[in-house]
């Protein structure tokens, strides 16, 4: 058992869950951001792949999250993160910021921001962007 | 409605906030823990602890699913692994091999990060656990970081510790130091179907032998002797780790895993040593509450500058730290 050196109330970390939703089995970009996001001081919740909306619903749940960043590299981006929202939204948790990554036409961009997901990013997305966006979206 | 009574009535958004505010040590979280201490001690703690790669995490997803099948218990899982010591974050990916459990609400999964904790558990796991006993689970299995030889936390911890192994992951002296292995009360040799899994079987054996020196029957110059055994009574109350071979992939062993764990708690149960653990853990927790306060009260009451005084004097020599402490705890150095 450690002293706590400093005080008593530890600082509160941003909690990310990173989930791969969908079919394909690419999560090169998946692993990347969770590595950048743990650099930058985030505890980051790592799922793995093929993931069901429902799944990463529950588990936003059950480690009380305060954002869900999905990686969908497989066009299905329009109808699984409407869906992860409806879920989260119907377990109470609207305030999670939805973060996106993927390949992402510029039609779908705006309508995913319209929907109320907080960013999307596409290949070669600076991951220095990604963490400042995050930590201006969640509030301390 | 307040967290607590959330928590008593079955709610799993108030039971996953109320874990972040446990987990930071925020005032509601502490008052929340207060109103819910009565309603623990209901729970069976079992703890897994092992090094990294040993399986540890299919293992509980295992174990988990077993349970969930044949007793149709309510399980919380605690996965705990390591924060950087350089940025705080984390990476926690115990998760990914428990996705079976995903979608059973009788399973609760929380990943917590160790955040600067050194003995294999973080800081806040212990109460973490309990929020989980008096929200009616079951039992509750705690996975450690993977550990070294000296993470032995989780020991104080659970009421039954198993302890993974895999085979090629060192010799029989690897077995006989002190540490991790000592606080086995099952040991579990996972990926059984790898090569070298006698000898890692043997090498486990040879240890619980070396340890159990009532069991041992040795030669001397050719001749059989055996070492006097223990008291009868004493032998009833002696608990021998079983070894368990398991292939947590493929949940082979995991039937006989659970039986096994079954008689260990029987065995506590009928020794009184449910009691003793009880005991022992919530003393440790006490005492660790208390070293905390006086810790805070001497912050307080330290005047301000001699701590800083007292550390430069330290540093150049001058005065041992010994002799600096001592100063300072008598109010000499104001």
């Amino acid at each position: 058992m450690t002293d706590n050196k400093t005080s008593p109330e530890q600082e509160r970390k941003i909690r990310v869950l990173v989930a791969k939703p969908g079919l394909d089995g690419h999560d090169r970009g998946a692993k990347v951001i969770a590595r950048a996001l743990r650099d930058a001081g985030m505890e980051v919740i790592y799922t793995g792949l093929r993931q069901t909306p429902e799944m990463i619903a529950e588990a936003a749940l059950q480690e009380d999250v305060d954002v869900v960043g999905l990686s969908v590299l497989s066009g299905a981006h329009m109808a699984l993160t409407p869906r992860v929202m409806e879920l989260l939204r119907n377990n109470g948790q609207e305030h999670v910021k939805i973060f996106i990554g993927g390949i992402i036409p510029d039609e779908d961009l705006r309508r995913l921001m319209e929907m109320g997901v907080t960013g999307v990013y596409g290949p070669g997305a600076n991951t220095e962007n990604i963490i400042r966006d995050i930590k201006a979206a969640v509030p301390v | 409605m307040t967290f607590s009574k959330a928590i008593l009535e079955g709610d799993r958004l108030a039971l996953a906030r109320l874990l972040t505010k446990v987990e930071n040590d925020s005032q509601e979280g502490r008052d929340a823990l207060m109103e819910l201490f009565p309603h623990t001690g209901r729970a069976h703690l079992i703890g897994v602890t092992g090094a990294p790669g040993t399986g540890k995490s299919s293992l509980v997803n295992q174990l988990a699913l077993h349970y969930r099948k044949t007793e149709n218990k309510r399980i919380a899982i605690i996965a705990v692994d390591p924060s950087s010591p350089f940025t705080g974050g984390a990476v926690l990916g115990d998760r990914v091999r428990m996705r079976d459990l995903s979608g059973d609400s009788g399973v609760f999964i929380r990943s917590m990060a160790s955040r600067g904790s050194l003995g294999g558990l973080a800081q806040a796991t212990a109460n973490i656990t309990q929020v989980f006993d008096a929200a009616g689970f079951d039992i509750v299995i705690v996975e450690t970081v993977g550990a070294g030889q000296s993470e032995v936390d989780i020991a104080r911890l659970a009421h039954t510790t198993l302890v993974v192994e895999a085979p090629g992951l060192g010799d029989d002296i690897q077995a006989i130091k002190a540490g991790i292995l000592e606080i086995a009360d099952i040991l579990v040799v996972n990926k059984a179907d790898r090569p070298g899994v006698e000898q890692t079987e043997k090498a486990l054996k040879t240890m619980l032998e070396l340890a159990h020196p009532a069991e041992r029957v040795f030669k001397h110059h050719g001749v059989t002797m055996s070492v006097s055994a223990p008291k009868r009574n004493e032998a009833a109350k002696m608990w021998i780790p079983p070894i368990q071979r398991t292939i947590s992939t493929e949940g082979a062993g995991i039937p006989e895993l659970a039986d096994a764990i079954a008689r260990h708690v029987a065995h506590l149960t009928s020794s009184g040593e449910w009691a003793d653990r009880e005991r022992t853990r919530l003393e440790v927790e006490l005492e660790a509450l208390i070293r905390q306060g006086l810790m805070n009260r001497f912050r307080e009451e330290v005047a301000a500058g001699a701590y800083e005084k007292a550390l430069e004097s330290v540093i150049q020599r001058k005065m041992s730290p010994l002799e600096a402490a001592a100063s300072l705890m008598n109010g000499r150095l104001k």
